[in-house]
């Protein structure tokens, strides 16, 4: 058994790093959240000449055929650098659906160009964690299909060239049969979009769908094949989501042990106080635990085994959620008043990891998903 | 012993609820029902409503301007307006400067600032902590050097909440740096107008502006404001921490949050059932509910003169903890609401006369907000760890 990273991967690890290093983290945030994307076109350019929008795709498809440790390499970076580009809509969740439905490998291409930004519309206001609850309606026109629907929290879904949206074909709102996925024009007909900056920094949009008419070739991966297809997308965003959520910790925990060590009250260093000295313990012990499970969810969610795949991601997403919030919740503690300022990095990562608690089901959801597969 | 109240009480309850039905304004109710930003002139409305009253102070003397009211009722006026959805008034005039000056003040600060408090003319702010003095808040540096009749005051205050919408800041300052640094310290007021203060905005963590630092430069004070005697303001400032702590409880209101939860997640779909009935959730709204009520109980208990046994005068200080506590879970149920509209940042909220209505469910709203600015519970008013270390020293005899 071997868990230590192979030569490329600490190679790739060492470039994103300097990337983010270079160009992103809190200040980088400030002035991206006020501008009109909230990431950088520059950025994204650069991040497909050094080849990591190619990384997950195949050779065929003109990509580096990586693995999902890849990603996650990838991933803990752009979440230590607090990274805005649409990474994870765009190459995990676009391009993921994308490469699973088959087909569409003109438009991979473009992803991996840099040409391409996708957003996946899934959840919807009732549906909650649910990727199957769909009450958004594709029906048959001549040869065609008409969408109706409301579409919620779509990340990244105002900048978006073309959206990737469920609906359903057939089935109930809650039934597993029926779901398409279709591919839409930003511009299209009838879709109308309400953007708006997230908690985070990053932005999102609600999507209307008003009689939106497509073409044949929308359809993504045949009729009612469209839940599979969902849930590894899914299963891959928590991965990766997981990888960044690690990356984040880290820095939460080095911030952390920095400031207590040079923040003196009552004549010493607070770092000194036992108190604050076990927290600190506790908050490095979660962040080892959460990322030995990145690291599972990362090396299982391409299992055939389903149960076997099921219960790393949801056990990954579980354990992530409970550490994501202790070591963001005490980093600001200890940080103190500052901890709770904009101007510092500390609040910025507890709120993309009380996001990353939340996307694609919160502890709670992941908890009932690993007992239903055991 | 007897848990019920008296028909006098029960009336007196009665009447509150009565009174509040007619008199809370129907928007500001909307307003709290849905997480939106009060300003100061949506609360100044609700002051002068109360002040002319007579129900503005409830803990002042009568002479002050006090309604006289039992303890028991106090606990019912305070727990009917959270439950009616009223919003707290800011705590630095009415329930903490303004006890200090009829405590500790002389006749002429008695006549000058009270009823300017009472009725709102006055906004006051609080000069506490530095940026080197947190936890550690008697090494506060912030210093006041006599000059004939006035101080001149020079040093930076932090964490100044609403310093930007005050009139007065009551300050924490050195006057002596001689001895033990508790023994230096002086308890001043200074109007906010005063040449040479400039209050810089802090952006907290969920966007919002209440916080400020308050930079003082050659800042010329009166002596006439200095609260009762130059290098004894360490006395009356714990005095007003322990007031500060003592309302911490806030059990109105989260038995009013409570409610809303229950209600919210009563009407919230999950996994094809409703939210509230997910075994997960229902668990942790239980145990919140106990929390709850072990807080309640335990503020009847310390309100009709009981001591803890084993720690006796540190009460204020273990109901700022638990309090607190109970409060960042009931947020953390909160945002589960939301779920993924608790994503959008309600910066809207913030912008006054905005039409744009929220994104995702209106009753959800600043469900994020608040959870965020939450995480400041279990700094302020000294720190759960510094109230930890209070209670530990009284208990371990050391």
């Amino acid at each position: 058994m071997d868990l230590s990273y192979s030569d490329e991967q600490v190679m790739l690890r060492d470039s994103a790093e300097r990337f983010v290093a270079a160009n992103c983290g809190a200040d980088n945030l400030r002035k991206m959240r006020a501008s009109e994307e909230g990431f950088s076109r520059a950025y994204w350019k650069q991040m497909a000449e050094l080849g990591w929008l190619a990384l997950p795709f195949t050779e065929d498809q003109g990509g580096l055929g990586g693995t999902a440790v890849d990603t996650n390499v990838l991933m803990e970076a752009f979440g230590r650098g607090l990274l805005l580009e649409p990474y994870l809509t765009t190459v995990v969740m676009g391009g993921g659906a994308l490469k699973a439905a088959g087909g569409r490998d003109d438009l991979i291409g473009k992803i991996i160009e840099g040409d391409l930004l996708l957003a996946v519309a899934y959840a919807e206001p009732q549906a909650r964690f649910d990727l199957f609850d769909v009450a958004t309606t594709a029906r048959k026109d001549g040869s065609g299909w008409v969408i109706d629907g409301h579409k919620a929290v779509v990340l990244h879904g105002d900048s978006a060239d073309k959206i990737i949206v469920s609906a359903r074909t057939s089935g109930d709102r809650r039934g597993k049969d029926g779901i398409s996925l279709f591919i839409i024009d930003r511009g299209a007909a009838g879709l109308e979009r309400r953007a708006y900056p997230t908690v985070d920094g990053s932005r999102a949009a609600e999507l209307f769908f008003n009689s939106v008419k497509v073409g044949a070739d929308a359809l993504q991966g045949g009729e009612g094949q469209g839940l599979a297809i969902l849930e590894k997308v899914s299963d891959d965003a928590i991965t990766a989501l997981c990888a960044e959520a690690v990356g984040a910790m880290k820095v939460l925990l080095d911030t952390t042990v920095e400031y207590t060590k040079t923040r003196e009250q009552f004549g010493q260093p607070i770092a000194k106080f036992q108190v604050l000295r076990h927290r600190m313990a506790d908050m490095m012990m979660e962040y080892e635990q959460a990322k030995s499970m990145a690291l599972v969810a990362a090396l299982k969610v391409d299992s055939a085994d389903p149960v076997e795949r099921r219960k790393a991601v949801s056990g990954a997403k579980v354990q992530i959620g409970k550490s994501g919030r202790f070591v963001g919740q005490q980093a600001v503690q200890l940080h103190g008043g500052m901890g709770m300022t904009d101007e510092l990095s500390v609040g910025h990562y507890f709120k993309r990891l009380t996001m990353i608690d939340i996307l694609f089901g919160n502890v709670d959801h992941h908890l009932k998903q690993f007992s239903a597969a055991a | 012993m007897d848990l019920s109240f008296t028909p006098e009480e029960i009336a007196f309850q009665n009447e509150v609820r009565a009174w509040m039905a007619a008199n809370f304004p129907a928007d500001l109710r909307a307003k709290v029902e849905t997480g939106e930003k009060l300003y100061k002139a949506d609360l100044l409305r609700w002051q002068k409503i109360l002040a002319a009253k007579g129900w503005i102070a409830p803990a002042w003397p009568v002479e002050h301007g006090g309604p006289g009211w039992t303890p028991t009722q106090r606990y019912i006026y305070a727990n009917e307006m959270a439950l009616a959805g009223a919003p707290d008034l800011p705590a630095f005039g009415l329930k903490m400067v303004g006890p200090v000056i009829y405590t500790y003040g002389n006749e002429e600060q008695k006549r000058r600032f009270l009823p300017r408090i009472l009725g709102g003319e006055d906004w006051w702010c609080q000069g506490y902590s530095e940026p080197g003095s947190g936890s550690d808040l008697a090494s506060l540096k912030t210093k006041a050097v006599s000059d004939g009749d006035d101080y001149i005051v020079n040093g930076s205050k932090i964490w100044t909440t609403g310093a930007h919408d005050s009139d007065w800041i009551f300050c924490l300052v050195r006057t002596d740096d001689t001895g033990k640094k508790q023994d230096g310290i002086s308890f001043l007021l200074i109007d906010m107008k005063t040449p040479g203060i400039e209050v810089s905005p802090i952006i907290v963590i969920n966007g919002d502006h209440t916080v400020n630092q308050v930079f003082f430069t050659d800042v010329r004070a009166p002596k006439k404001n200095l609260i009762g005697k130059e290098n004894e303001g360490w006395t009356y400032a714990k005095f007003l921490l322990v007031n500060e702590r003592n309302g911490i409880a806030q059990v109105g209101h989260k038995k009013h949050t409570l409610r809303r939860i229950r209600k919210l997640a009563s009407a919230t779909d999950m996994h094809g059932g409703r939210l509230a009935d997910e075994p997960g959730y229902r668990q942790r709204l239980a145990e919140t509910e106990v929390a709850l009520m072990a807080l309640e109980y335990s503020e009847l208990r310390f309100l009709s003169g009981q001591k803890t046994d084993h720690a006796p005068g540190t009460e204020a200080n273990m109901m700022k903890v638990a309090a607190t506590q109970l409060q960042q879970s009931m947020s953390e149920l909160f945002i589960e609401i939301a779920g993924y509209y608790s994503f959008p940042y309600d910066g809207f909220r913030d912008k006054k006369g905005s039409n744009e209505p929220p994104v995702g469910p209106a009753e959800a709203g600043g469900a994020m907000f608040d959870f965020l600015y939450g995480r400041a519970a279990t700094i302020y008013g000294g720190s759960n760890e510094i109230q930890r270390d209070v209670i530990a020293k009284v208990l371990l005899s050391i």
